[in-house]
């Protein structure tokens, strides 16, 4: 039986460094999950954007000024203590969205959804989008939908999946020829269309993955907070809003310290002691 | 039972009865009115059992009659027309290529059905538009490899004697939901017999769940 023998952790780590902000990851990923648009997108409001990409300043005057950009996919959290129970998954009232605990994906089902939106305020990281209306393609442009993610109806809630129809067709293969998939067989379309390679993505679980590698998640939970499980153990890397201990799968990682303290808001001095704790590091070497 | 109904069940105007208002009258009325009432439940359901299926379901006929029996006598097995492509994704029903492979411009049998394949798709070089009894709602993800590779499931299971019958039953889809019957099964209330009865979510969840001991994450067969 090919059915996991050991549950994967699939992440990313994202470079802030080397991001550009040009947008490609968010253009790949609408083309590959039929993201619907409307014919004005100038309200960014009711825009639907599975990676959105923000842009941070360090809000210093010129020329100190500074840019970074975050791409947001959803973050796939894990849940208090990493058991599953993510921000918007205990709150479906329709088990609409749960947890995959093969993969550590968090699943959006849209025939399920009946749209209460519950998930969408339960978000910290507002990765979620409503349907306010059905999706209306430029005529003929059905036929460039893809038959591997099925298109989405007015008043249900979307989000990322990251792009769980590639790792179900890389299965498939692995499936007839008896083995595991590899690494570049499952990639999302956003790691695949960063031109600038800041996207890594894999089995957090896989020593062998090289986002696992670069993020060296932590096996033990955070010492300082016990909700916290799989701290990066690379002090370049940090996660948003992760003292929540939603405990999400998708890390970022920046040189620069001003970047790193944007994944959170910090009170005066709280900084200090974040930026020099990485995970049990120093006690589990 | 009403007075009004008493006198529409003793028919016009009948004097003699209507002097006698009270007493056994009252009886009467009662057994006429559970006369009506078992009648009118009896065309309630019968119209419910019998009617309401056809008005739900529409009936399509496939382009032309498919005899599965006496191709899978010919090719001996289901896997050389339906078969699992290299990448583990599943053919589904073999387009005119696949049909050519055996098939000529010519026909090889004396049956109008061949008749009309090879005139109105094969000299025209159009796909048969077969309807597909097992086509599942966009939401769904299906692995054959998953199911008959790895699993060794039966084409059966889950399509029943399909690749036995000699003739195309009659394509039949729900009007609201343009889903095939096959999904919801046979039976209007959903009583399963076989395994291949239904196909519906619950279905392939009990079968996970008495095979796997869990019924599997959304994602697993959802896309």
């Amino acid at each position: 039986m090919i059915e996991n023998k050991k549950a994967h952790k699939f992440g990313m780590v994202i470079d802030l460094d080397k991001c550009t902000g040009c947008g490609a990851c968010m253009v790949s990923c609408m083309a590959e999950n039929n993201v619907p648009f409307k014919e004005d997108e100038s309200n960014k409001k009711d825009s639907i954007t599975w990676m959105r990409v923000y842009r941070l300043t360090n809000g210093k005057s010129f020329p100190e000024t500074q840019i970074a950009y975050i791409p947001r996919p959803c973050q796939h959290c894990g849940g208090i203590g990493d058991h599953g129970h993510s921000p918007c998954v205990s709150v479906c009232p329709a088990t609409a969205t749960d947890y995959g605990y093969d993969t550590g994906i968090v699943s959006q089902i849209y025939t399920r959804c009946f749209g209460c939106r519950y998930c969408m305020g339960a978000c910290p990281y507002h990765a979620r989008y409503f349907n306010w209306w059905d999706p209306k393609w430029p005529e003929g442009m059905e036929n460039y939908l893809s038959p591997n993610v099925s298109p989405r109806m007015r008043g249900v809630v979307e989000k990322c999946s990251f792009c769980y129809h590639r790792y179900q067709l890389a299965r498939e293969q692995a499936i007839v020829e008896d083995r595991e998939i590899e690494e570049m067989e499952y990639q999302t379309a956003c790691t695949t269309a960063c031109p600038a390679g800041a996207i890594v993505f894999g089995d957090l679980n896989n020593p062998a993955h090289k986002v696992h590698q670069i993020v060296k998640p932590d096996p033990h939970p955070d010492p300082l907070n016990h909700k916290v499980v799989g701290k990066s153990r690379n002090p370049k890397v940090f996660r948003l809003l992760e003292r929540l201990g939603t405990n999400t799968k998708v890390y970022y990682m920046s040189d620069r310290e001003w970047v790193r303290k944007a994944g959170d808001n910090y009170l005066k001095g709280e900084w200090e002691n974040v930026k020099t704790h990485h995970g049990a590091s120093s006690s589990h070497g | 039972m009403s007075e009004i109904e008493n006198n529409a069940n003793d028919g016009p105007g009948d004097g003699a009865h209507q002097c006698t208002n009270n007493g056994p009258k009252d009886d009467k009325g009662l057994g006429l009115g559970v006369v009506f009432f078992m009648g009118a439940f009896l065309i309630c359901f019968l119209s419910g059992w019998l009617l309401f299926p056809k008005l739900l379901y529409s009936k399509k006929e496939q382009p032309f009659n498919f005899d599965h029996n006496l191709h899978a006598e010919e090719t001996g097995d289901c896997e050389t027309c339906h078969f699992l492509r290299e990448d583990g994704t599943f053919s589904g029903i073999p387009g005119l290529v696949a049909c050519m492979e055996c098939h000529t411009d010519e026909p090889m049998g004396e049956t109008d059905d061949e008749a009309v394949f090879v005139e109105e798709y094969v000299a025209q070089g159009k796909e048969v538009p077969w309807l597909i009894y097992a086509k599942q709602p966009d939401c769904v993800f299906f692995s054959h490899a998953a199911h008959t590779g790895a699993d060794g499931m039966d084409c059966k299971t889950c399509h029943g004697h399909i690749g036995e019958s000699s003739s195309s039953r009659p394509y039949e889809e729900n009007r609201i939901t343009g889903y095939s019957r096959d999904i919801w099964g046979k039976n209007i209330w959903g009583i399963k017999k076989n395994s291949w009865d239904r196909m519906k979510m619950d279905d392939c969840a009990q079968c996970h769940l008495d095979k796997m001991g869990h019924k599997g994450y959304c994602f697993q067969c959802h896309k």
